[in-house]
């Protein structure tokens, strides 16, 4: 339609096109432009080129803040998709107990994850958490799930995935309504088993939410920030020190806004590489359906 | 044999369904029973599920070293004034960029894409320094300006506002409706659903956001419910689980009723980009 006056449409993207020049894509200019530079927040800024870069590197953090990150992620997303898949099979029933139980595990993603980490600490405490005790009754061996470096992160993960789990289970049970229910009978009068109509009927149609649901809690996970601050600090011995924790305790504990922009030049390059593989599962996943159908 | 595979399989739906409620539904009840327990007794039997009478201590004590009520008006404040802002802005730009013809629409249309793109985690140190400069920290501006426009939220507006059809609008024209009349007092209503879970998850959100306002604020006055709780723990010497749970529950109650009563639309818009 042709606006009323040339100007109107323009009028009507300002008010969202200030917020998000002011705040998303100028900060985007200022963090690179600070990379550049020392800078501790109190003196001003000193140009040093690329050694924020350089020094990232040598120093090993940034291979290690990406090693951790992507050890992290890669425990997130695989257990929390496999999960989220299979509970979403599993509950894909009418009935309001079934409703009721779907809605429990959607609710851990809707609850804030202050309250998630700091109940989840409690649950694992080395001393009196209930895991730790009932692993002590059983006579099992069980250990400082947070403080020691070796399990901390995986424990962060798995806390992670007990957060997102319904998230992708939500996902599923929406592209399991795609799936033709006829197609389903006919596989079964044909004498399919349940795990060959799974594979056969089930799984090519939900290949897409697969790719979505993949990709975007990998991109998630990679953004992962508030289990780390209430849980571990980063610790021990930066054990738990992924991405945007380490881009935090840059500026916040450090005080060198230089570094962590640069840091933040890399983590939003990885991020754009990781939507690029995202749009890149998502054509191939839909492709393959188109090709089958 | 049929007749044993079927009991067969009902038996282990069940087993999945008690299984899967314990794991989820587990861990709140776990939280509730200690809130409710005093520290001799958590200490004197830990794993010990029921108390043995049913204390408010702890939840008198958050109440008492935490001024509660004021952290959960900013926290609401600030979720509400959001949830609000994407909403109004959303509906001008969402009808621009579906409805309206004009020069670089196309640009515009792929700048909200792209800001899809760009989460706070990557730009929070910018903008820190930014409104640093301009004196905002610590401000309720720097809690909400960042966010008052949502690219999910524009894209949403705009997929709705597509397949409205534009006679409706032309014969708001004709009648004389300005604008902004039509925007906001006919086409809003028209896509209710998909304002409402826009509305709904922005503000269920920002609610139980910690990571924000953590970075933009170190004083009091504009405090979220989520700093504080996450506060309790860091101040408590020893174990005070049943003071920290306390303030769990009282953190997570609002977001699970809202979510009990709205919980359609708070998945339509989760599953929205889907």
């Amino acid at each position: 339609m042709r606006p009323r006056s040339p100007l109107h449409p323009y009028l009507m993207l300002a008010p969202t096109a200030l917020v998000f020049g002011l705040f998303f894509l100028y900060p985007l200019a200022l963090a690179l432009h600070h990379s550049f530079y020392a800078w501790d927040l109190l003196t001003p800024p000193t140009y040093v080129g690329l050694r924020n870069y350089r020094s990232l590197i040598s120093s090993g953090e940034l291979a290690g803040t990406v090693g951790r990150t992507l050890s992290y992620s890669a425990v997130v997303v695989s257990l929390s998709v496999t999960l989220g898949l299979a509970l979403a099979v599993a509950l894909d029933r009418p009935g309001r107990l079934y409703a009721f139980v779907r809605a429990s595990v959607f609710s851990a993603y809707v609850v804030s994850w202050v309250a998630v980490a700091l109940l989840w600490m409690w649950i694992l405490d080395a001393d009196a958490g209930l895991l730790t005790v009932v692993l002590r009754k059983l006579h099992l061996p069980t250990r400082s799930w947070l403080g020691d470096p070796d399990v901390a992160l995986t424990t962060l993960a798995l806390v992670s995935v007990w957060k997102i789990t319904g998230y992708s289970m939500v996902i599923f049970l929406a592209g399991l309504q795609d799936v033709p229910r006829s197609l389903h009978e006919a596989a079964a009068l044909d004498g399919a088993g349940p795990w060959q109509r799974f594979f056969h009927v089930t799984w090519p149609t939900l290949r897409p939410s697969a790719a979505f649901v993949g990709t975007t809690s990998l991109i998630l996970s990679f953004q992962a920030f508030d289990v780390v601050r209430v849980m571990t600090q980063g610790g021990p011995v930066k054990a738990t020190t992924i991405f945007v924790y380490a881009i935090y305790e840059d500026v916040f504990v450090n005080l060198r806004v230089g570094r962590a922009s640069a840091l933040i030049v890399v983590f939003f390059a990885l991020l754009l590489g990781l939507t690029g593989l995202q749009l890149w599962a998502f054509r191939r996943a839909s492709g393959a359906r188109k090709g089958t159908a | 044999m049929i007749e044993r595979g079927h009991r067969g399989r009902a038996a282990l739906s069940t087993l999945v369904l008690v299984v899967v409620a314990l794991l989820w539904l587990g861990p709140y009840a776990w939280m509730t029973l200690t809130s409710l327990r005093t520290l001799p007794e958590i200490i004197a039997a830990p794993a010990y599920p029921l108390p043995s009478s049913f204390q408010l201590g702890a939840y008198r004590e958050v109440l008492e070293s935490v001024p509660v009520g004021r952290y959960f008006l900013n926290t609401l404040a600030m979720a509400l004034t959001i949830a609000f802002l994407q909403m109004a802005l959303a509906l001008p730009a969402g009808y621009a960029l579906a409805k309206l013809h004009f020069v670089g629409k196309r640009a515009a249309f792929a700048l909200v894409l792209a800001c899809l793109l760009i989460p706070a985690q990557v730009t929070f140190v910018p903008v820190f320094t930014m409104l640093g400069a301009a004196g905002l920290v610590n401000t309720f501006g720097a809690l909400v300006l960042p966010f008052g426009a949502s690219a999910l939220g524009t894209f949403l507006v705009r997929q709705a506002l597509l397949s409205v059809p534009d006679e409706i609008i032309e014969a708001a024209r004709m009648d004389g409706a300005g604008e902004l009349t039509i925007i906001y007092g006919l086409l809003a209503p028209m896509i209710r659903p998909t304002l409402a879970s826009l509305f709904l998850f922005s503000f269920v959100f920002h609610y139980s956001d910690y990571f924000w306002p953590l970075v933009m604020t170190t004083d009091d006055s504009v405090r979220t419910l989520p700093l504080a709780v996450a506060l309790l723990r860091e101040q408590g010497t020893g174990v005070r689980w049943h003071i920290v749970m306390a303030g769990n529950v009282m953190l997570s109650v609002p977001v699970l009723v809202v979510f009990a009563v709205a919980q359609r639309q708070i998945l339509r818009a989760v599953t929205a980009r889907a």
